[in-house]
């Protein structure tokens, strides 16, 4: 395990400056086994969910509740979003500090959208369609799985945007390169997460 | 160096409270993991005092159901695990001829996250009462309309809070073992107690995440009156079973691992002979992790998952007898032609072998799903699971804790003591829990107070109690073998043992701060014992002397750990201002962290010729 | 293995000795216990056989093996033997299999459903904390604590709970099966083959009183069953005494039922006198121990079954102790006209 330490690399940024020296390495494996456990966990939710979501009790069904135009939007921009934290990671392998700041902010007020549509939709449903936490065995799961997807997002928003900072501060190095594509593998690993709830709580929701 | 950076070096408590030394953050994890291990052990004594005739008025009901939840709880999560760290945290890094584990700072993150959940979880006994619905916390016994409480809330909340830091811990080690292994330590090379250490965080990493759903969906239930298990909403109280147990059985794996890696390195110095079938111990291992994941419903045939799951289910678990069989034969055909020392390590194995052998043929035993309607929730099931946790994994612990100890203190423990010790704790052992398998059969349920008289259960119960108080004879000697021993001078050398095998043993007792002077090159299984043999008193350096980069000290991770508890509680008592300042404190941790860059610092060649700078 | 025979005939022996016979597992009284125990039997001997080969060969290694004095020598260092690891995979895969075979074959037999059964006595037991309801739906009979079965006919049971989970268990009749909520309900069957009283268990952690949670088991001929169910159907005569009639009625008639009388959320005290026990650990002796019984029980029901659900008596339901005295008399009194 021969690789430089980080401030052993003084030399001109290389092509990918995320795997340059040990600690970015390691930064970058890491992150891939938390996605793994990552996986698990919304694995599980997801598994709660399948096995709660007839469950309706009293409250409406998912047919009646849910409105496709606003959550295909919502899907679109978090797509989109992972499109534009490609680009930024294209730009960092570039070594184009101006561009990767340019798309990572992109990202974060994509992010953003996203989010506030989630929040109009969980104030519409408890507001208008008296759908709570409380109502249902449905709805506990639906707002646990949905709400701790839209909470991920939440703090990759907040990530992106201090990395933005660090960016403008410490410029594109060996230290912060790793941080950038982790969080990008982050960004990726949550959109994922969200086509599967697209899938499996709103289409299957309206089909099923 | 073009930039070495004066450090701010720490000492006394502030030193221990921002160490990212992992041999420190080790000794911590054996401090707090034997602290949570002696208030288990009073609450098992207490549990069978109570028990120790019919009737008996010793403690209450209540207090009893608290006790039993707070033993297994604090035992399997607070107790082996925390000890389980500390080894691997002590000897894995040394095993693979590495400086440091791969994440200094996560690793004191992680251990103090486990420190204050472990923490919150035992505050429960001053705030209203621990919890009281089974260390399974079975739904809907344990949700807020049959455990008013709030002790299942602090269940919920420190097991969260401890997991997080046993995940951390997971994944730190994984990537330790992934990239820090030294030149030519290949995979193949790697001593089964490190393989173990790998695997078992791998089933960290793909186990744990379970239990922190199935605790957030039972912490919604009881907080924010969610309807996971709620049935007249549409809730399942069974779902919480899989749950449970789809990271339950895997955490059994998880405890019993390592244990296999503290017997396979141990006895194969002990009998001065290599492993015998190292690759096929590899495999074993990796197989019982895998088969682990897919057996969770064998703990519920009675729940009434019908005739096809069940069958499924034995069978699959009769499957693990399989590759632990492998691992059981392996071990005596390693002693066979050797030349067997008992030392205390040593006598600890060898009373592993066994004792774990009839552990695990029981568990085939309540594989067989019809007979196991019988054995279920009885203590035939509780005798079992201590032959596999007590006497498969403790023994491996106190083994594991003798033979490593002059590595990690310098001092080799009294081997007189060590003898007496294990003796009591062995005989007292097989005392307690042996005459439980019949106690079972014989119609005793398990977390029962009391029983009426004329059941045929005095006598057993009564041998059963006097085999417990002697277990705590054993450990209470042991604990004075550690005082004795520490009062002596500490002057182990490299090699206490002499027929060292591993890396660890070719450096000083305790190791430097730094580990290796020069990272060593591996050039086999078994790499210093192949120096050795090669007439070499020590490992061939991979690299020439020069500065050795080492990790910053920080307090940020403990600030960090100080934010969840707080945080934790208030979300218990509805105080949603304190959940805010406490994470707000935690999150500011982390912006800090990321904000200042941690260069670490150098330790000079100059300063590593000496002994080496003061650890 | 022929010389091992006289050992596992021994040792069959000494389970069997193990324990009370309406009790322990290790003495069936039915076809489903027997068949369970038949597995226990075959995997003990298979893992007696493991544990003889291990213990034999560790004994062997170290006694053999030891480090003498003085002893430098280095010993071979063995890497393995492809034969020996071959052998000890698939030795244990071979007895694994040999269990896994009985294994299946009893999970399918034991699972199956007999509540459509034209020839099985159906019970659906209903569990709560702490104590057990039988209701027979084919004769409209609902009891509490004793479940009274005619022998040799399967008695199919549907089984759920009212409130935490429980298991119901008579060990020497069957294993257990765990009471879930309504939508999990569980099916499971047992014959009692001799006449005789059987003690039944919860076996799942429900709270306080798990452990007291008791319930027997009375086997009885098919005639007696008969007239049982014959009696049980009988009006029951209320206290004689018209204030005690009274006071029965208001305070322990809204939660209990007796007779086609009160409610359904506690106990059925129809034929309580006759009772094997007292809320099933208090046990029913000779004459003039049901009458004690129920006094302690009325006095204060906490002292006898912690976290149990019945107000206090005198506490909560400010009755006298002559009234509780007057009312343990008539449930002490209150029996089945049986033949």
């Amino acid at each position: 395990m021969s690789a430089p330490h980080a401030e052993q690399v003084t030399s001109a940024l290389p092509h990918e400056p995320e795997k340059a020296t040990l600690e970015g390495r390691n930064k970058v494996l890491a992150f891939w086994l938390f996605l793994g456990g990552e996986s698990v966990l919304f694995g599980t939710l997801f598994a709660t969910f399948l096995a709660l979501r007839e469950q309706i009790a009293d409250g409406p069904s998912a047919d009646e509740l849910f409105k496709l135009p606003t959550v295909a939007a919502a899907t679109f921009i978090l797509l989109v979003s992972s499109l534009t934290s490609v680009f930024a990671i294209q730009a960092m392998h570039k070594g184009n500090r101006k561009s990767l700041s340019l798309w990572l902010i992109v990202t974060v007020i994509l992010g953003l959208g996203f989010l506030g549509l989630e929040i109009y939709e969980f104030a519409e449903y408890v507001n208008h369609e008296k759908f709570g936490m409380t109502t249902s065995a449905f709805s506990s799961a639906f707002y646990t799985l949905v709400g701790f997807h839209g909470a991920h997002v939440l703090f990759g928003v907040v990530w992106i945007s201090l990395l933005i900072g660090q960016l403008a501060k410490k410029g594109l190095t060996v230290v912060t390169a790793p941080k950038i594509y982790v969080s990008a593998m982050y960004w990726h690993f949550i959109d994922v997460v969200w086509v599967f709830i697209f899938t499996v709580v709103y289409l299957l929701g309206k089909v099923g | 160096m073009a930039h070495a950076h004066s450090v701010k070096r720490h000492t006394g408590l502030m030193d221990w409270l921002t160490t990212v030394d992992h041999k420190k953050i080790g000794i911590l994890y054996l401090i707090a993991g034997a602290l949570f291990f002696g208030i288990g052990g009073i609450e098992a004594l207490m549990i069978r005092w109570q028990l120790i005739k019919p009737m008996n008025d010793f403690v209450s009901a209540q207090t009893f159901n608290e006790l039993i939840t707070m033993h297994g709880t604090t035992m399997i999560f607070l107790g082996v695990m925390p000890l389980i760290f500390a080894l691997m945290n002590a000897v894995v890094p040394l095993q693979i001829g590495a400086r440091d584990v791969a994440f200094p700072f996560l690793n004191s993150l992680g251990f103090w996250t486990f420190l204050f959940g472990g923490i919150l979880l035992n505050i429960s006994w001053m705030m209203g009462g621990a919890p009281d619905a089974g260390w399974t916390a079975y739904t809907p016994l344990s949700t807020t309309a049959y455990s008013g409480t709030h002790g299942v809330d602090f269940y919920t909340v420190g097991l969260q809070i401890a997991g997080l830091g046993t995940l951390i811990g997971g994944i730190n080690f994984l990537a330790t073992v992934i990239t820090m292994r030294a030149p030519g330590m290949t995979f193949m090379r790697m001593p089964m107690f490190t393989w173990t250490a790998f695997i078992t965080s791998a089933i960290i990493l793909f186990a744990f995440p379970a239990i922190t759903v199935g605790l957030v969906l039972l912490s919604f239930d009881r907080i924010l009156g969610a309807n996971f298990f709620e049935v007249s909403n549409g809730g399942n109280p069974v779902l919480w079973q899989h749950i449970f147990w789809i990271f339950g059985h895997p955490e059994v794996y998880i405890l019993i691992l390592p244990a296999f890696g503290v017997i396979s390195d141990v006895i194969p110095t002990f009998a001065r002979k290599r492993l015998f079938g190292y690759s096929s111990m590899v495999f074993a291992t990796i197989l019982i992790a895998f088969l682990g994941f897919m057996v969770w419903a064998h703990h519920m045939f009675t729940t009434g998952m019908g005739p096809v799951a069940n069958a499924l289910f034995s069978i699959s678990t009769m499957l693990i007898a399989v590759p632990t069989g492998i691992k059981i034969f392996n071990w005596l055909f390693t002693l066979w032609g050797g030349q067997i020392r008992f030392t205390s390590a040593n006598l600890y194995a060898s009373g592993f072998i066994p004792t774990f052998v009839m552990g695990g043929v029981t568990g085939v035993m309540l594989a067989s799903a019809p007979a196991d309607y019988q054995f279920h929730d009885t203590y035939f099931v509780v005798a079992h699971f201590h032959y596999v946790i007590v006497g498969g994994l403790v023994l491996g612990l106190f083994s594991g804790l003798h033979y490593w100890w002059p590595k990690m203190f310098g001092r080799v423990l009294d081997e007189k003591l060590g003898k007496i010790g294990f003796w009591f704790f062995i005989i007292g052992f097989h005392l307690t829990f042996f005459v439980q398998h019949f106690l079972g059969l014989m119609g005793m349920q398990r977390r029962i107070f009391t029983y009426l008289p004329g059941q045929g259960f005095d006598t057993l119960n009564l041998v059963s109690t006097v085999g417990a108080l002697m277990m705590g004879v054993g450990v209470l000697v042991f604990l004075l073998n550690v005082v004795v021993t520490t009062r002596r001078p500490a002057d182990a050398p490299n090699d206490p043992w002499e027929d060292g095998r591993t890396l660890e043993w070719s450096i000083p007792s305790p190791p430097p701060e730094y580990n290796f002077k020069q990272t060593p090159l591996v050039r086999g299984l078994d790499a210093y014992w192949k120096e050795k043999m090669a007439g070499h008193t020590e490992m061939t350096p991979a690299e020439p002397v020069g500065p050795i980069h080492m990790p910053s000290a920080s307090i940020l991770p403990f600030v960090m750990s100080v934010g969840i508890f707080v945080a934790g509680l208030g979300f218990m008592y509805h105080q949603y201002l304190v959940v805010g300042l406490g994470l707000i404190v935690t999150f500011v941790c982390m912006a800090i962290r990321s904000l200042y860059d941690d260069h670490g610092w150098h330790i000079d060649p100059e300063e590593t010729t000496e002994k080496g700078v003061k650890a | 293995m022929k010389r091992l025979l006289p050992l596992f005939a021994g040792l069959v022996l000494l389970l069997s000795a193990c324990g009370r016979e309406d009790l322990s597992a290790l003495r069936p009284q039915g076809p489903v216990a027997q068949g369970q125990f038949d597995l226990m039997k075959l995997s003990i001997a298979i893992m007696i056989v493991v544990l003889l080969i291990v213990f034999g060969i560790a004994a062997y290694v170290w006694v053999r093996f030891r480090r003498r004095p003085g002893q430098t020598d280095i010993p071979e260092q063995v890497e393995g033997n492809f034969k020996l690891e071959v052998l000890w995979t698939v030795i244990p895969l071979v007895l694994v299999l040999i269990l896994g075979v009985a294994t299946v074959q009893k999970v399918f037999s034991y699972g199956e459903n007999y509540w459509n059964d034209k020839n099985a006595v159906k019970v659906k037991v209903t569990s709560h904390q702490f104590w057990w309801e039988f209701n027979y739906p084919d004769y409209g009979v609902t009891t509490a604590q004793d479940l009274v079965i005619p022998t040799g006919k399967k008695i199919a049971f549907q089984l759920k709970t009212a409130d935490v989970l429980h298991s119901f268990w008579v060990p020497s009749l069957a294993g257990k099966t765990d009471t879930n909520p309504e939508g999990a309900i569980n099916n499971a069957w047992f014959t009692a083959d001799k006449e005789g009283v059987y003690l039944g268990k919860c076996a799942e952690l429900c709270g306080q009183s798990h452990g007291l949670m008791e319930f027997k088991v009375k086997a009885v001929s098919q005639a007696s069953f008969d007239s049982w169910v014959k009696a049980m159907k009988e009006p029951v005569a209320m206290p004689e005494d018209k204030a005690t009639a009274e006071v029965f009625k208001n305070q322990c008639l809204t939660c209990h039922a007796i007779g086609s009388e009160g409610g359904p959320s506690a106990p059925n005290l129809t034929g309580i006198g006759g009772r094997e026990s007292v809320a099933s650990i208090l046990i029913n002796g000779t004459d003039g121990t049901a009458k004690e019984n129920l006094k302690t029980w009325l006095e204060d029901p906490q002292a006898v079954k912690p976290g149990n659900k019945m107000p206090n008596p005198k506490k909560d339901l400010k009755l006298t102790d002559e009234q509780i005295d007057a009312i343990a008399d008539y449930l002490a009194n209150s029996k089945l006209k049986t033949q």
